[in-house]
C-alpha cells in the first residue's frame, strides 16, 4: 500500500466562544490517495469546509486545530506556520472555491495571476511561465487562450471564470487540490462541464482531490470515495457505490431518501425529523441520536465507535435489507 | 377545470444602455435586454405550474410580472378572468391582486430583522385593514412551528424555519395563487424535503395554485403538474412531468436532463453539454439555442421556431419529432 497524498488523523478544530468551546470538527480521519477524488458531503454546519480550511491552514482565528495530525506526502503539515505554510499553499495544495469571481483578482489579467503563481513556486523564467499559462488555459478548455490570456476576470462568463480558477489551482502542479463547492454557483449545463473537466485533469495528472459539496448527485458522478459528515463528525466513509447504494448510517440513508430524484414521479419525500444540533448543545453519545429512527440507549450514552475499521460511525449500522 | 391564470404574449424589455454622456462620447447605441419574450401559458386551478430554466432564462422576471412587482412591456396577464393590464376598474384589480402572494428564494433577506414574527405574518392582512387577532399563532402551527414563536425575531430561526415563516406570511391573506421563486434553493437537502412536503400539504388543505420557479429539475419532478422550460426568455417546451422526463422533445430539455447530476450515475461518462447561455443583449438569430444544438441546420439559424403541439407536448423546435 502506497502512502496516501493526504492523511488526516483524528483532526479536531476548536473555537472558543463566550458560551464555551465549540468543536466544528471533532475527531475526523480520512485519506486521499493519488489520482483519487474523495467527496466530502454534508449539510451546512457539518464542518466539511472547516476541515478543508484546516488542511490548507486557512482557519480564521480564534478557530484553531486542537488535536490530531495532518500528513501531506508523508510530511506532517499541521504544525507549519507563516512562511512555511504559504510556500506549501499553491505549490503542494491547490484550491478551488465556490465563487469564481471573488477568488480572482479583478485588477490583474488572468495571465498575470497565472504567471505570478508559477513564478512564486516554480524555478522558471517569465517567458516560460507565460507559455505554460497559455497551455494551462488551453487544457481547461478556454477557446483562443493565446488572446484571452490578457483579459480581465470580468470579461469571462461564470463557467469560464471557474475554468480559469481550475487552471490557477493546477498550474503549479500540486499533489492535492481542495475544491470547496466548485459548481454550486453555476448552472446545470456548466456544472456538468466543470465536473467532467476536474475529473479528467485529476485522473490524467494523478492529483488527489478533496471535493467538498452538499450535492449527492455531484458526489455520485465525480467521486471515487465519499466521507459523509454530520455535526463535525464523520458519519460514514466508503466507496461511492457502497455508501450510496447500501448506506449503513441512518443519517446517510435519510439524506439520500430526502433528495428528490428525477427518475421518480410525484411522491412524498422522506423527512428527517428535527434539525442538526447547535454546536453549543451537542447531545451526548451519537450526535444523530435525537433524529435517528433506530436510536437505542447505547446511542444516547456511549461515545461513538471509531469509523476507522467499520464503514459507519454507528452502533447499529443499517443492514442492506433495511435500505429499500 | 378552467384556467386560473392565463398569460398571453408576455414580454419584458430592460433598457441597459450606458448613461447618455457615455453614449455620446463613445458613440454607442442604446442597448436593450429582452428578458422575457412572447411567453404564453395557462395555469389550471389547484395545480402547480413549474417554470424551469438556467440563470438568465427570465423565469424570475415572469414571476415578478405576475405578482405586479414589474410591469410587462407587452402582453397580458389574466387572473380569474380579470385582465390585470387592461382592466379599468381599480377595485377589481385590487381584489385579484390580493389573491396572489409570493415566496422568495432567500429567507434571510425577505424577513424584516426588526419586526417580530407575529407582525411579519399578519402584515398582508393588516395592510388591508383586516382582523389579525390570533392569526399569526394559528398560521405558525399550520406551517409546523409553535404558536409561542410569534413573539420572536427572525434571527432566532434557522433557514428552514424562516422559510416556514415566509410561507405562513404568504398564507395570511388567504390567497389562491402563490408564486414561489426558488423556494428551496437556499436550503439543505433534508430541510428542502420538509419544506416541499409542507408546500404539498398546504396546497391540498387550502386549495392553492402554485407557480413554481426553479432551476432544479428534481424538485420540479416532485411538485409540478405541468412544466414550462425556458431558454433565453422564451418557452421552448411545455408538457406534463411524465412526458417531459420520459420523452423530452426539445434538444435543450434533453441536454438539461442529461447534464443534471444523478445519484445513481456512478462514474458516468457522458460528453458534457457544449457552450454557455448566449448574451441576451445580442441573442443569436433564429432559434436562440442553435449555437449549442447538436442537430441544428440552416433553417434553425434563420427562422425562429414557433410553439407547436407534438404528441402530448408543446415544443418550439423545427426538427423535434
Amino acid at each position: 500500500m502506497t502512502t496516501p497524498v493526504l492523511s488526516i488523523r483524528n483532526l479536531s478544530v476548536e473555537i472558543p466562544t463566550r458560551q464555551g468551546i465549540v468543536k466544528p470538527v471533532d475527531g475526523v480521519s480520512y485519506d486521499v490517495g493519488k489520482g483519487e477524488i474523495l467527496g466530502v458531503v454534508g449539510e451546512s454546519g457539518a464542518g466539511k469546509s472547516m476541515a478543508g480550511n484546516a488542511v490548507i491552514g486557512l482557519l480564521n482565528a480564534p478557530a484553531h486545530i486542537s488535536g490530531g495530525e495532518i500528513w501531506l506526502n508523508g510530511r506532517r503539515i499541521d504544525p507549519l506556520k507563516g512562511e512555511d505554510m504559504r510556500r506549501l499553499r499553491g505549490k503542494e495544495i491547490g484550491m478551488i472555491f465556490q465563487d469564481p469571481l471573488t477568488s480572482l483578482n479583478p485588477l490583474l489579467t488572468i495571465g498575470d495571476q497565472l504567471t505570478e503563481t508559477m513564478l512564486t513556486h516554480l524555478p522558471i523564467s517569465r517567458k516560460e511561465a507565460r507559455e505554460r499559462a497559455i497551455a494551462a488555459l488551453e487544457e481547461v478548455g478556454i477557446p483562443g487562450a493565446a488572446e484571452r490570456i490578457d483579459s480581465y476576470p470580468h470579461e469571462f462568463s461564470g463557467g469560464m471564470r471557474q475554468r480559469v480558477v481550475i487552471a490557477l489551482a493546477l498550474c503549479a502542479e500540486p499533489s492535492l487540490v481542495i475544491a470547496d463547492e466548485p459548481t454550486t454557483a453555476l448552472d446545470v449545463s456548466v456544472q456538468a462541464q466543470i465536473i467532467s473537466l476536474l475529473k479528467r485533469l485529476c485522473h490524467e495528472r494523478g492529483t488527489a482531490v478533496m471535493l467538498i459539496t452538499h450535492d449527492m448527485g455531484v458526489i455520485a458522478e465525480a467521486a471515487d470515495r465519499v466521507a459523509v459528515m454530520y455535526a463535525g463528525r464523520l458519519a460514514e466513509l466508503g466507496t461511492v457505490r457502497d455508501v450510496l447504494t447500501v448506506p449503513q448510517h441512518p443519517y446517510t440513508h435519510g439524506l439520500m431518501a430526502s433528495t428528490p430524484l428525477a427518475s421518480q414521479g410525484r411522491k412524498r419525500l422522506h423527512q428527517i425529523p428535527g434539525a442538526m444540533p447547535r454546536l453549543h448543545h451537542m447531545p451526548d453519545g451519537c450526535a444523530f441520536h435525537p433524529r435517528c429512527p433506530h436510536a437505542r440507549d447505547k446511542c444516547r450514552a456511549a461515545p461513538l465507535p471509531p469509523v476507522a475499521n467499520e464503514r459507519a460511525a454507528c452502533w447499529f449500522p443499517m443492514l442492506p435489507e433495511e435500505v429499500q | 377545470m378552467s384556467a386560473y391564470v392565463t398569460v398571453r404574449g408576455l414580454t419584458r424589455v430592460f433598457d441597459v444602455s450606458k448613461p447618455w454622456l457615455n453614449r455620446v462620447l463613445e458613440g454607442r447605441k442604446k442597448a436593450f435586454l429582452t428578458a422575457v419574450s412572447d411567453v404564453d401559458f395557462e395555469i389550471e386551478e389547484r395545480t402547480t405550474y413549474a417554470l424551469v430554466g438556467e440563470s438568465g432564462s427570465g423565469k424570475s422576471t415572469i414571476g415578478k410580472m405576475l405578482v405586479g412587482l414589474l410591469n410587462p412591456s407587452e402582453g397580458n396577464v389574466e387572473v380569474e378572468g380579470v385582465n390585470l393590464m387592461t382592466e379599468a376598474d381599480a377595485d377589481r384589480i385590487a381584489a385579484s391582486r390580493s389573491n396572489i402572494q409570493m415566496i422568495f428564494q432567500d429567507p434571510y433577506a425577505s424577513l424584516n430583522p426588526r419586526w417580530r414574527v407575529r407582525d411579519i405574518i399578519v402584515e398582508p392582512v393588516a395592510a388591508q385593514g383586516g382582523k389579525t387577532e390570533g392569526l399569526a399563532e394559528k398560521l405558525l402551527e399550520q406551517v409546523g412551528l409553535h404558536a409561542s414563536d410569534a413573539g420572536k425575531f427572525p434571527h432566532e430561526f434557522s433557514g428552514g424555519q424562516r422559510q416556514r415563516i415566509c410561507i405562513a406570511r404568504s398564507l395570511a391573506s388567504e390567497p389562491r395563487l402563490i408564486v414561489c421563486d426558488e423556494p428551496t434553493s437556499a436550503l439543505d437537502v433534508s430541510v428542502q424535503a420538509q419544506v416541499l412536503n409542507l408546500m404539498s400539504d398546504l396546497k391540498d388543505e387550502f386549495g392553492l395554485t402554485y407557480l413554481l420557479i426553479t432551476h432544479d429539475l428534481t424538485v420540479v419532478r416532485h411538485m409540478a403538474d405541468r412544466i414550462g422550460v425556458l431558454y433565453l426568455g422564451r418557452l421552448v417546451e411545455e408538457a406534463d412531468p411524465e412526458t417531459l422526463f420520459n420523452t423530452p422533445k426539445h434538444p435543450y430539455t434533453q441536454m438539461l436532463l442529461s447534464a443534471a447530476p444523478r445519484m445513481d450515475a456512478f462514474g458516468r461518462e457522458v460528453p458534457p453539454p457544449q457552450g454557455e447561455i448566449p448574451d441576451p443583449i445580442d441573442p443569436p438569430s433564429g432559434c436562440a439555442f442553435h449555437p449549442r444544438c447538436p442537430i441544428a441546420t440552416d433553417v434553425c439559424r434563420k427562422d425562429r421556431p414557433a410553439m407547436r403541439a407534438l404528441a402530448a407536448s408543446k415544443v418550439a423546435c423545427h426538427l423535434a419529432e
